[in-house]
């Protein structure tokens, strides 16, 4: 064997392995992909193999050319292959390789489930952390939900090593499978306290890191943290929980007040003092956190910051920008910019410079100009922006022109001014417009200058500039909106010179347009090609009528009326629906379902035919739309609840636009209208100045009165009064909220979250009380293979692989006796269907074998035979009580009998035969302890009708409240069940006895309980004590633990080597602990309880239960 | 959260957790992967000796929660992108204990160890980080694993094991000899002295 072995690997140690593959591709730096793709083939032959080793090798090569970017997925079933050998160095190999390519993508994936079930419970502790590290890459949302219960287990694994592990994956896993946060968190913070330090600075870790998305639900665990930190040596511990204690604080304002004068100074300190680059970004990058809460303690450091602007490290002059953002005032704007535009003009040619444009715009515009208060200086700063080449932003500044024209009504003129300078000069702009973003920006000022001709000083000019040949060297919708904007600008030159009875000069207007246009319909692109050629026509059109001595302007200019109002983003969304108003109610009832497919092609048909002879609209003429106009303007201006939407285009004119609404301060005046040449913003910081000095000098004076009025009081006022935000006027009033918000708009500030945010999945309050219906999910029942798992699913599965045989056997009986079969069995809640469903057959086989053989005697009596297996148990989760909302543990703790003393049993019903079972009706016998509730009125003797009927191989499950008076004793009830079996031959009445057996283990609820609250229970003293001791136990103690979490309902509260300390509560409230020790093959059960009975008789159940193993 | 795995010189494949970045697998990620390798590394190979050692590479490596921080030893850098939740000095700490780890493990660490044994600097980057988020940071402690997983894997391969591994000996001494030191130097972080909080 040996031999074969050896040969084996004789024959594929000249197989090339990685290394060789490395070699290669080294040798092959000419040729390299194809070299690759022969080695690829390669691979592909060598997967097809049986050999282990060689397939690991493969995918070993195959990670390494992942890593250089090709596309190994297609080797995902490989991988697995590889994931499942037994030997640990195979499996890391395959490992590595899932975390490298798998993803939640990669259908193959969910066939890892078992194989990572397996993993984690390995006796190696190397492969269960090799797998936690794998699933750490790839995990899903079914693998976290299919995996959560093992890893939990995994988190009080006896060594730290995996330990650290587990409680490392499991933020992965509440993440994919956020339903999980809440039980395994009581867990997760005892590791808090975990005696090795790798698995507390997990913990610390994966608490830190869901605190920081959800930070108040963490607050009850500030405390600890507190302790942690004080107590901790560990620095990785001491940075989280720091990192976490500025996340709570401004939860805790207390906490960070003290904190922040020092800390801001420290900064201070070190941009001064130390020249380390690493610690000149940190401190940028603090003083921006604390920026957004205590703006002023950075403020005094803006020359300190904008002296790093000129540091030669990017990283620190984009750190120092980003501060700059938050640290502008309408003080300081005017200032920070100029400096800003300074740096711009030194670093040509970068990203750094297009980094400093957008930074320029951001802070300018940031929050609705809040900061501006002279918009000529803003357009200026933008005008300026422009002589910038090769800058990608061009659109911005675009942008950011359109935005401030149209919002900002009593700057129009003069932006118009700067935008038709601009079109004049495009030729510098345009200069090389292949490459060159900043001709965006001649896109918005040909809208501007078109849209609010009516300021322009020489439209003439302006016109002559945009019907330029150069201009078609511009991108298409640049050239498109040149066209749009040229006839808007033409129709108002051509208003002006009819007023002025100009008659040659309007014509000479309209030849050039004639002239000129051609051009652009010239043009290879359509949109401008399309309406240049409409309005040539039109034009031509026009030109017509001049020749008759028609005036036109008038109809012109009416193209376009109308003026363009800006709406907020969110102005609908604010308008509330109006009472009475259903947004979802049907306008037309919905075709009733009764209509099908093939009636749809005629309601089509129908339609199609309405809209072709639906009356056309008449064709309005010029005459009938002037007309209608006058109609309209006469009702608007008599109806006194019209909102006036713009003035007519010639009042528009006659008035200075906006007047009503914005009042232009005065000072205003002293800035010159016109800028001769390209315009200088920095003119602007000395006419800004003198104005602020102004407006100074007249509130000094006007408190000095004050004061003079307030002689007798002591009132101090600032000698040197440092100017705040509050007393700066701007020059332009902008009202740019309320304007363009909709009248009856909400205040409301609604979420800006995002729905799709992983993180919120995750805000989940953790100090409530955990409910039964929170458990994670167990392992399902169809994984069979797996007989090695540490955690309570290893007793089912043991007895399952028992169970087939004799199941076989019955089997076979029962298709020769064509019998009828119905399963009951207990439930726990829908989820946990499959799960219980196995317990309750393996737990009670003897039991149904017992039965079987009664049912059998009988049947043999009739030639239609029955099979009935019929078994209830009392379930413990689903409580009267928990039906209410309440969560079942502060129910027991508050000891209400009525409620604690009932339990429902759910019972599946399954009908295995080929018959029609209805009429089904259960009757317990009941005892003076245990009673079944049975509707008012109805006798002890009554059954309780199940509510349903059960068609051949269907099941169905019912659930029974019973009372109970006492919980100390096992009880078993006896019952019987009746219905009617209606085939072809008829109907017959029949009926099943069973028994119920309601176990002590079955009053008790899994509840966690922490080290040290168990200590305090046991140290209290009024608990009783009682033991056993079962010998000849050959299962390890972590499948003993298992089984007596499963069975009988307790949780382990500690576990030290082979001795555990374990927990549970029963539904009335008594705490129950146990200290089970094993020691070889004895194991020892010492149990604790307020109870003595129930104790007593749990722990026979438990010696009943041990003896089995 | 760490989020990226290191990057080292020109020639060494990457392991980039792309799944941790984009969050949104798609079956080009090894595209994008190998983009993001290409401009990191372009990045970071232009940036002088001297200014500090971090980097915003934008939405490049997924939005500006994100940074890039790394380390330069000799003709290797390694990079590690993390997220706002990891201290910046934390992490350039964590970068020497991971060559220094690497030292250990490779006996006095050369370039070409990390380009012919990718697996094993995965293996050993797997005990520290996990799943994009620090795991170990003590290095005796991850050597102790790491070396443990050795003898392991030697006991495993056994007899089968010898011929592979005397032929993979001979493979090995065609190597050209290469000076075996990346030159780890004594790299001081200055921590400033913090005031106590008492």
């Amino acid at each position: 064997m040996a031999l074969k072995m050896v040969k084996g690997s004789i024959d594929r140690m000249f197989d090339k392995n990685l290394q060789d593959l490395v070699r290669g591709i080294r040798n092959h730096k000419e040729d390299e992909a194809k070299y690759i793709s022969q080695c690829i083939d390669e691979i592909k032959q060598e997967l097809k193999q049986d050999n282990i080793a060689v397939k690991a090798n493969a995918v070993c090569k195959l990670t390494y050319l992942q890593m250089l970017g090709y596309d190994i997925s297609w080797a995902a079933f490989n991988i697995i292959e590889v994931m499942s050998a037994s030997k640990f160095t195979f499996k890391r190999i395959g490992y590595l390789a899932a975390s490298q390519c798998f993803h939640e993508g990669t259908d193959v994936i969910m066939l890892t489930t078992n194989q990572i079930r397996k993993d984690l419970s390995s006796p190696n502790q190397y492969d269960t952390g090799v797998a936690l590290t794998g699933l750490s890459c790839f995990v899903t949302p079914d693998l976290a939900r299919d995996l959560a219960n093992d890893i939990m287990t995994l988190m009080s694994h006896t060594k730290p090593y995996i330990r650290k592990k587990a409680v490392l994956i499991m933020y992965k896993v509440f993440l994919k499978y956020p339903e999980s946060l809440r039980p395994a968190f009581p867990r997760l913070k005892e590791k808090l306290e975990d005696p090795d330090p790798g698995v507390q600075s997990a913990a610390v870790n994966v608490i830190c890191e869901l605190a920081r998305r959800n930070p108040k639900n963490y607050l009850s665990l500030a405390p600890l943290f507190f302790k942690l930190m004080t107590s901790s040596t560990n620095n990785w511990v001491l940075i989280k929980i720091i990192k976490l204690f500025g996340a709570l604080t401004p939860l805790e304002p207390r906490l960070g007040k003290k904190l922040i004068e020092p800390l801001t100074n420290l900064i201070h300190r070190i941009l001064i003092e130390d020249s380390d680059q690493n610690l000149k970004y940190l401190g940028l990058l603090a003083m921006s956190k604390i920026l957004k809460t205590h703006p002023k303690s950075v403020q005094s450091h803006k020359d300190l910051i904008l002296q790093c602007l000129d540091d030669k490290d990017e990283s620190i002059r984009l750190r120092a920008l980003d501060l700059l953002y938050g640290m502008v005032s309408k003080k300081n704007l005017m200032e920070i910019v100029k400096k800003l535009m300074i740096h711009v003009d030194k670093a040509e040619g970068t990203t750094y410079r297009d980094e400093l444009l957008t930074k320029i715009i951001d802070i300018c515009s940031q929050s609705n100009y809040q900061y501006i208060t002279n918009f000529e200086w803003y357009i200026s700063i933008l005008v300026e922006l422009t002589r910038l080449e090769g800058t990608r932003h061009g659109h911005l500044i675009a942008a950011q022109m359109l935005d401030v024209a149209i919002r900002v009504k009593a700057i129009r003129k003069f932006a118009v001014s700067q935008m038709a300078m601009l079109l004049d000069n495009a030729h510098l702009i345009a200069s090389n417009t292949q490459r060159n973003g900043i001709c965006e920006v001649l896109y918005a000022a040909a809208w501007i200058c078109g849209e609010f001709s009516e300021h322009l000083e020489e439209p003439n000019q302006t016109l002559e500039a945009m019907l330029r040949p150069k201009v078609t060297t511009l991108p298409g919708h640049i050239q498109a909106v040149y066209v749009q904007n040229m006839v808007k600008l033409y129709a108002s030159i051509l208003q002006q010179k009819e007023q002025a009875g100009e008659k040659e000069s309007s014509q000479e207007i309209t030849q050039l347009m004639i002239d000129r246009l051609p051009q652009f319909v010239q043009s290879a692109d359509l949109e401008v090609q399309e309406r240049a050629s409409c309005i040539l026509q039109l034009i031509k059109y026009i030109q017509k009528l001049q020749a008759k001595e028609v005036p036109v302007a008038e109809e012109v200019i009416a193209l376009f009326a109308g003026e363009l109002n800006p709406v907020a983003p969110k102005a609908q969304k604010k308008v509330p629906v109006p009472e009475g108003l259903d947004l979802d109610a049907w306008i037309n009832e919905p075709p009733s379902d009764s209509e099908s497919e093939d009636e749809k092609p005629k309601t089509i048909f129908h339609d199609e035919e309405q809209r072709h002879s639906r009356p056309r609209q008449p064709e309005m003429d010029e005459e009938e739309l002037a007309r209608r106009r006058e109609a309209r303007k006469q009702e608007q201006a008599n109806n006194p609840f019209y909102i006036k939407s713009s003035p007519s285009p010639q009042k528009r004119y006659q008035d200075t636009p906006g007047v009503e609404h914005i009042p232009v301060v005065q000072i205003d005046l002293s800035v010159p209208l016109k800028v001769p040449g390209m315009p200088m913003s920095d003119q602007y910081v000395k006419l800004e100045e003198e104005r602020r000095h102004k407006q100074k000098l007249e509130k000094d004076k006007k408190k000095k009165k004050q004061k003079k009025e307030k002689k007798g009081k002591h009132h101090r006022h600032n000698s040197l009064h440092t100017e705040s935000d509050e007393d700066i006027a701007p020059a332009q009033h902008v009202d740019i909220i309320t304007e363009e918000m909709p009248e009856n708009a909400l205040p409301s500030d609604e979420d800006d979250k995002d729905p799709n945010d992983p993180y919120k999945a995750l805000d989940i309050d953790l100090d409530k009380p955990l409910a039964d219906s929170e458990k994670l999910p167990v392992q399902k029942h169809r994984n069979t293979e797996n007989l090695k798992s540490p955690d309570t699913e290893v007793p089912l599965v043991e007895k399952k692989s028992k169970k087939p045989k004799k199941k076989e056997k019955k089997h076979k009986e029962r298709e020769r006796e064509k019998e009828k079969k119905k399963d009951k069995e207990r439930k726990v809640d829908e989820e946990e269907k499959k799960v219980i469903l196995r317990h309750k057959s393996s737990k009670h086989k003897k039991k149904k074998h017992k039965k079987e053989k009664e049912e059998k005697s009988k049947e043999k009596k009739k030639s239609k035979k029955k099979h009935h297996h019929s078994e209830e148990e009392p379930v413990e989760s689903v409580q009267n009580g928990t039906l209410d909302d309440e969560p079942l543990p502060t129910y027991d703790i508050q000891g209400n009998l009525q409620n604690d003393s009932q339990v429902t049993v759910s019972v599946i019903f399954e009908n295995k035969s080929t018959s029609f079972v209805k009429s089904m009706e259960l009757n317990v016998l009941d005892s003076l302890n245990t009673k079944m509730i049975r509707p008012e009125g109805s006798s002890v003797h009554d059954g309780i009708p199940v509510p349903f009927q059960l068609p051949p191989g269907i099941s169905n499950e019912a659930q029974f409240v019973f009372t109970l008076q006492s919980i100390v004793m096992a009880q078993k009830l006896k019952g019987t069940l009746s219905f009617i079996v209606k085939n072809d031959e008829g109907s017959t009445h029949e009926k099943l006895d069973f028994k119920l057996h309601f176990s002590c283990a079955s009053y008790l609820i899994t509840t966690p309980c922490y080290s040290d609250a168990f200590a305090k229970l046991l140290e209290s003293g009024d608990l009783h004590m009682n033991s056993i001791k079962v010998d000849g136990i050959s299962i390890s103690f972590q499948h003993l633990l298992a089984k007596i979490c499963f069975h009988h309902h307790f949780s382990v509260v500690e576990r030290v080597d082979s001795c555990a300390s374990m927990y549970s509560r029963s539904i009335q409230g008594h705490h129950v602990c146990l200290l089970v020790k094993k020691v070889k093959n004895s194991v020892s059960v010492d149990g604790k309880c307020n109870e003595p009975t129930l104790l007593s008789n749990l722990l026979d159940e438990m010696k009943e239960t041990l003896s089995m193993c | 959260m760490a989020l990226l795995r290191p990057l080292f010189a020109s020639d060494w494949p990457t392991r980039l957790d792309i799944r941790a970045v984009s969050s949104r697998p798609t079956p080009k990620s090894e595209d994008i992967q190998q983009q993001i390798i290409r401009e990191t590394f372009h990045l970071v190979s232009k940036r002088d000796e001297n200014v500090c050692n971090f980097l915003e590479g934008g939405l490049l490596i997924g939005g500006s929660d994100n940074k890039l921080i790394y380390r330069h030893y000799a003709t290797l850098y390694f990079v590690f992108c993390v997220d706002s939740s990891e201290s910046e000095l934390g992490i350039l700490d964590l970068i020497q204990v991971f060559v220094e780890t690497l030292d250990k493990c490779f006996e006095n660490v050369c370039e070409l160890d990390l380009i012919f044994h990718v697996d094993k600097v995965h293996n050993i980057l797997a005990e520290m980080v996990m799943g994009g988020m620090v795991l170990e940071t003590n290095m005796n402690e991850i050597v102790t694993q790491i070396d443990a997983q050795n003898k392991l894997e030697k006991s495993e391969a056994g007899l089968a094991g010898a011929p592979a591994r005397a032929v993979s000996a001979v493979k090995n001494m065609n190597l050209p000899e290469i000076p075996r030191n990346i030159n780890i130097g004594d790299i001081s972080i200055k921590v400033p002295n913090l005031p106590s909080f008492k």
